[in-house]
């Protein structure tokens, strides 16, 4: 993905990219207009470099340049070899205490399960690692009081340094354990947004809390907060849990001499609220509830909607065409996906989406949207050879552009995530394609609003006021959390303000 | 067969992080600017990716 992005910015280069061969990269280049037979015989053992440019000295260069680049991750003569196993690697570093793992899935239970025997902690990125694995990796990793970071865990800061994708958050005594990467992401940045800071946040990987591995890396990092004297407060972060995990769970919890938010996205948890548990229904709440529990201010920044920022979105609905009635989120972020769904149901009932929370409403994520849809472009059906759209935004703003010829959107709503892992300059990804966007729409007639929230802090290498001040000169309105986000897009597809708890403001 | 590490059972929230890192490259360098001492292993598929021999090799403890 580097590759292509590093090729697209060449003088003379007006398209490129350098991917594996899968049926969806073939797919997305024919559609780009890369049309060879080269390509159509090309197999996912095969990598195709597919350069458009304005004449063949460009193309020349650019191929020069893709050599280089594919060959820069080889050993140069002189160059001190690496080791090849965790065997070797520990005789250089007899004292590591942390193995990070992102080898593809089927290899990854091996080198997890070498790891916990030779009494290491595991950061387990890797994905397709199956639930028998993963239940089998866990047993080994509680007996050996080790913690089990994943499968499919996409972040985690441990004593303040980011494993994976995660950003630059203040020190404080927040302590976190979730089971979703950017329910992680988001909360820790509300919590830094809001002035406190967080002292360890575990990620668990999507699976843990299932009913087949009991939510034991949760449980094991809740006891390990528990016994971390920084932490004050800690925040839980789930998608529902099954009912038997969701008990033990809750068993360690009430058992804390700390407060604890419980925070499983989309459950009526209020009947969790006993003694020190707190409960929360979206994350921009649970942010908030540890912010206040924590000793900072009530009043956190992402507690209410500006006026002005009201007044603005019934403005932008009155210049709504009468067919523009619908929301079309389009998420990077697939808890973030989630959380939209939670919030638009309660203000419209029915939203549709290829990672529904309710069953009924699930549509394929390539299918065109249907009334409010919120799309999570992280899905696997999305992400088979290609990087992560927090990385590639190539998808992304292919829907965006379909989502603006669609003259029944309304409104156009998007998550950024800045920080390790994430794409260099996500605002100068998008800026062009929303100017189209809403080029498209205004040839068309129609004014098209797009809100974004940007996941992220002043300490990302990105920087959060540059991306937002970047996208908000290309027009879109921006706002501190994903949840207000959301209820600024529902005021502007409604043209009404909310009346329930989940649209307050 | 491994050798156990036999070393006293600490936390890792306690401790000062010290990393293998195994696979994706970008994430030793991501750790490095954070000042987190990292050894990247160059991994390459064992058996050169036979599931099969990997199973075999697995039985054996290798």
């Amino acid at each position: 993905m580097k590759i292509s992005n590093s090729i697209s910015k060449l003088s003379g280069v007006t398209q490129a990219a350098v991917v594996m061969a899968t049926e969806l990269n073939r797919r997305v280049l024919s559609e780009a207009g890369f049309k060879d037979a080269a390509i159509d015989l090309a197999t996912t053992n095969d990598m195709i470099v597919a350069i458009e440019a304005k004449d063949g000295e460009s193309i020349a260069s650019a191929l020069e340049e893709t050599e280089k680049l594919l060959g820069s991750g080889e050993i140069q003569a002189g160059e001190k070899a690496q080791p090849a196993t965790l065997e070797e690697a520990l005789e250089i570093a007899p004292d590591a205490n942390l193995v990070v793992i992102s080898v593809p899935g089927k290899f990854a239970k091996r080198e997890a399960m070498q790891a916990l025997n030779r009494g290491l902690n595991v950061f387990l990125f890797s994905s397709n690692v199956s639930q028998e694995e993963e239940v089998e990796l866990k047993a080994l990793s509680k007996k050996k009081e080790l913690l089990l970071m994943g499968p499919d865990c996409g972040t985690s800061i441990i004593n303040h340094k980011v494993l994976g994708f995660g950003n630059s958050i203040r020190e404080g005594n927040i302590g976190l354990v979730s089971a979703s990467g950017t329910g992680l992401q988001e909360v820790t940045t509300l919590i830094h947004k809001a002035g406190l800071g967080i002292s360890h946040a575990i990620g668990t990987g999507g699976g843990d809390l299932s009913e087949k591995v009991g939510g034991v890396t949760m449980i094991q990092g809740l006891q390990l907060l528990e016994q971390d004297v920084q932490t004050k407060v800690i925040v839980l972060i789930s998608k529902p849990p099954g009912e038997a995990t969701t008990k033990k769970v809750l068993e360690v919890a009430r058992r804390s001499k700390k407060l604890i938010v419980i925070n499983f996205l989309g459950e009526d948890n209020t009947h969790l609220v006993t003694g020190k548990l707190r409960a929360a229904a979206i994350l921009d709440e649970a942010a908030q509830i540890a912010c206040k529990l924590a000793g900072g201010k009530t009043e956190v920044a992402t507690a209410a909607i500006p006026k002005e920022t009201v007044s603005l979105a019934l403005s932008e609905h009155k210049k709504l065409a009468s067919g523009q009635k619908y929301i079309r989120g389009l998420f990077a972020g697939g808890t973030l996906c989630f959380e939209s769904q939670i919030i638009l149901q309660s203000v419209f009932g029915e939203v549709f989406s290829n990672a529904p929370v309710r069953h009924e409403n699930i549509i394929a994520g390539n299918a065109a949207s249907k009334k409010h849809t919120c799309i999570d472009m992280g899905a696997e059906e999305f992400v088979e050879g290609r990087a992560h759209p927090m990385i590639d935004f190539g998808l992304r703003k292919m829907r965006i552009l379909q989502e603006a010829k669609d003259p029944e959107t309304a409104v156009i709503l998007i998550d950024v995530e800045l920080g390790y892992g994430s794409n260099d300059d996500p605002a100068g990804q998008l800026v062009s394609v929303i100017e189209k966007a809403k080029a498209i729409a205004k040839d068309a007639g129609r004014n098209l609003p797009i809100v974004a929230s940007v996941v992220g802090t002043e300490g990302d290498f990105q920087g959060l006021a540059n991306q937002e001040q970047a996208l908000s000169r290309a027009g879109v309105i921006i706002m501190p959390s994903n949840a207000l986000a959301t209820k600024v897009s529902a005021i502007i597809a409604s043209g009404k303000k909310g009346s329930n708890p989940l649209q307050e403001f | 067969m491994p050798i156990e590490k036999k070393t006293e059972k600490k936390n890792i929230l306690t401790e000062k992080l010290k990393v293998v890192n195994i696979g994706i490259s970008t994430f030793a360098d991501d750790l490095r600017s954070q000042n987190v001492e990292v050894v990247h292993v160059d991994w390459k598929p064992p058996a050169g990716g036979d599931l099969e021999m990997l199973k075999l090799l697995e039985k054996l403890g290798l």
